[in-house]
């Protein structure tokens, strides 16, 4: 994309400028700049960098709101008691293996979906991209409940309907079970954020260029050849951002864990033991030791995404 | 294309059809099941009945269902529309000005984006409460912001560099004003990617759950997705269930009725500002 053009200023136009007062116009543009653009930046430190240097403050002492008095300076121990705790490393595999298994499984279906929506024909593609649309809308939680409620025991069809499938009766208790639970949730992620990673992809393949496409057919290259070596490698980009996003989306987990199994059966996510930490046992200290935690895995997962596979989100991100 | 091929296509495009709608159409099912049919193990209710409809719409539960769903259209809509204005100036300036510290700006964003959420929300619940922010309006309208902020500015400054800022210029030898050009030409322009960005922005605070069950006690404030989330503990159900479901389909009506009038758009903008550069 072009970089931003420097158009001669109509709207700010330098009220007095001294003649070849190029420098002059340049400050008032720089000025200007930062006055429109700083009240929203200012906005997003305040409430994002003002609250996580509150909470890596108060991950620092021990304090439950129900007995503030005994507010005390404890350093890093409640790290400690985190990272030597069996719970921690329990939310931590199960926020893993829920990231993991939804971004590939959205992966690959997102790219099915993107190829069919490419070709789809004319007249039915309106209804596919609306329909799509659909679970993008739909919000998390509801999602959350609508596939809860289709496997739970008593108000659910699945067990009728796959009855067939050995080992699934009327008495099976998917919630019961750590990885039946997990599954549910993940089914529940996937079907959710799919359409998501499906738009982005499809904006990729439609920037591969025809021309190579054609070429390669012409060439006699099988349809799989064309997809392996022409149209994924002219998206590498876009499923990048694509995976990054997710997996950083699906880190966070909450409103599915919370609503389908509220952290039972050790299905805990970590976003789900910080809310538990702070809020149902109001371990402000422990809780945010735990949230400094989340977000310092965050981050290392956008860095090892930067680094390892060379996003370059300035790039595909429609930076200037 | 062959028909075969054609056929292949329109099957593919209504498998997807299927997997985008099945969910939704088995909560509205489950919305409209009576009491005594919801444990029938079926998809379809064996008899239409609007019990669960009346109980959050006029019954027992709507004292708690109604107040949550008016605080998220307050909160979501002031939310929106606040990210909005501040997004608008901050992309015109990202778009047209050259000023050292853009890519700061943009970056910020992209930072907050994926900021987890409940890193933020631990502090905060804190702080609210010794402020008085706490299950209020504003106390949700403030952190939705680091929600709806960083999409606005993506979207937005992505809509804008496509604007062809010459017409403008072209305006103004032709006679105009600056700002008659400004008006005329510019805002015109502008105003789908605006109104985009508000439809994406509104979704996404519409979405918020950890937010809304945090930083909310009562129905002061508490928006419909914590409402929902709670409702499965309320004692106020034998079987909450039903309406649980039928609080879920209206929840999901708005946002359906704008997806299918603005499909093209929100796709466009989706896209625009995440993809393409």
């Amino acid at each position: 994309m072009s970089t931003t053009t420097l158009p001669p200023g109509t709207k700010q136009e330098p009220v007095s400028a001294p003649p070849g007062g190029t420098s002059d116009r340049a400050r008032a543009e720089r000025r200007l700049g930062w006055l429109l653009a700083g009240p929203a930046f200012l906005v997003m430190l305040l409430v994002t960098a003002y609250p996580i240097a509150q909470a890596v403050y108060d991950s620092l002492f021990d304090f439950r709101l129900t007995d503030p008095e005994n507010r005390s300076f404890t350093g890093l121990s409640n790290y400690a008691v985190i990272l030597t705790d069996r719970i921690w490393w329990t939310s931590l595999g199960v926020t893993f293996f829920i990231t993991v298994v939804t971004v590939a499984v959205e992966l690959v279906l997102g790219f099915a979906l993107a190829l069919v929506m490419m070709k789809a024909l004319k007249s039915i593609r309106p209804v596919v991209r609306a329909a799509i649309l659909i679970p993008y809308a739909v919000i998390t939680v509801v999602s959350a409940f609508a596939w809860q409620f289709a496997f739970d025991i008593s108000t659910g069809f699945v067990n009728t309907w796959f009855g067939w499938v050995p080992g699934i009766g009327p008495d099976t208790d998917w919630f019961g079970g750590t990885w039946s639970a997990l599954f549910v949730v993940c089914i529940a992620e996937i079907w959710k954020t799919t359409p998501f990673i499906s738009l982005l992809l499809l904006a990729g393949l439609a920037q591969v260029p025809d021309v190579l496409q054609e070429a390669a057919r012409v060439d006699g290259a099988t349809w799989w050849q064309r997809m392996r070596r022409v149209t994924i490698p002219n998206m590498k980009a876009a499923i990048m951002v694509a995976l990054l996003f997710r997996s950083l989306d699906a880190f966070r987990v909450f409103d599915s864990i919370f609503v389908m199994t509220g952290g039972a059966n050790s299905t805990e996510s970590v976003s789900f033991l910080a809310y538990r930490q702070t809020i149902a046992r109001l371990e402000i200290g422990l809780g945010s030791a735990v949230s400094v935690l989340l977000f310092l895995c965050v981050v290392l997962i956008s860095f090892t995404f930067i680094k390892v596979f060379k996003v370059d989100l300035s790039s595909t991100r429609g930076d200037a | 294309m062959s028909t075969r091929e054609r056929n292949l296509w329109l099957v593919a495009g209504l498998v997807i059809v299927v997997y985008a709608l099945f969910p939704v159409a088995w909560i509205v099912s489950l919305s409209l099941k009576a009491p005594a049919d919801i444990a029938n193990g079926q998809f379809l209710p064996t008899d239409f009945s609007w019990t669960n409809y009346e109980q959050i719409l006029s019954g027992s539960a709507s004292d708690l269902f109604l107040p949550a769903l008016r605080n998220s259209f307050g909160i979501c809509l002031i939310a929106t529309f606040i990210s909005c204005v501040l997004a608008m100036f901050a992309a015109y300036a990202i778009a047209r000005l050259d000023f050292p510290g853009k890519k700061v700006i943009l970056s910020t964003a992209l930072a907050v984006a994926i900021f987890p959420v409940i890193s933020i929300v631990t502090p905060l619940f804190n702080l609210w409460r010794q402020v008085g922010l706490y299950d209020t309006w504003p106390g949700l309208i403030i952190p939705y912001l680091s929600l709806t902020l960083p999409i606005s500015i993506w979207t937005l400054s992505a809509f804008f560099r496509e604007i062809p800022w010459e017409m403008e210029q072209a305006a103004q030898v032709d006679g105009a004003t600056t700002w008659q050009a400004f008006r005329k030409v510019i805002v015109p322009l502008a105003a789908p990617g605006v109104f985009t960005t508000a439809i994406i922005a509104f979704f996404i605070a519409w979405n918020d759950f950890v937010y809304g069950i945090v930083l909310t006690s009562t129905e002061a404030a508490r928006p419909v997705p914590a409402a929902l989330g709670l409702f499965s503990g309320a004692s106020q159900f034998e079987d909450p269930n039903g309406p649980i479901a039928a609080a879920a389909v209206v929840v999901t009506i708005p946002v359906v009725v704008l997806v299918l009038l603005f499909q093209r758009r929100i796709v466009a903008g989706l896209t625009n500002g995440a993809v393409k550069g």
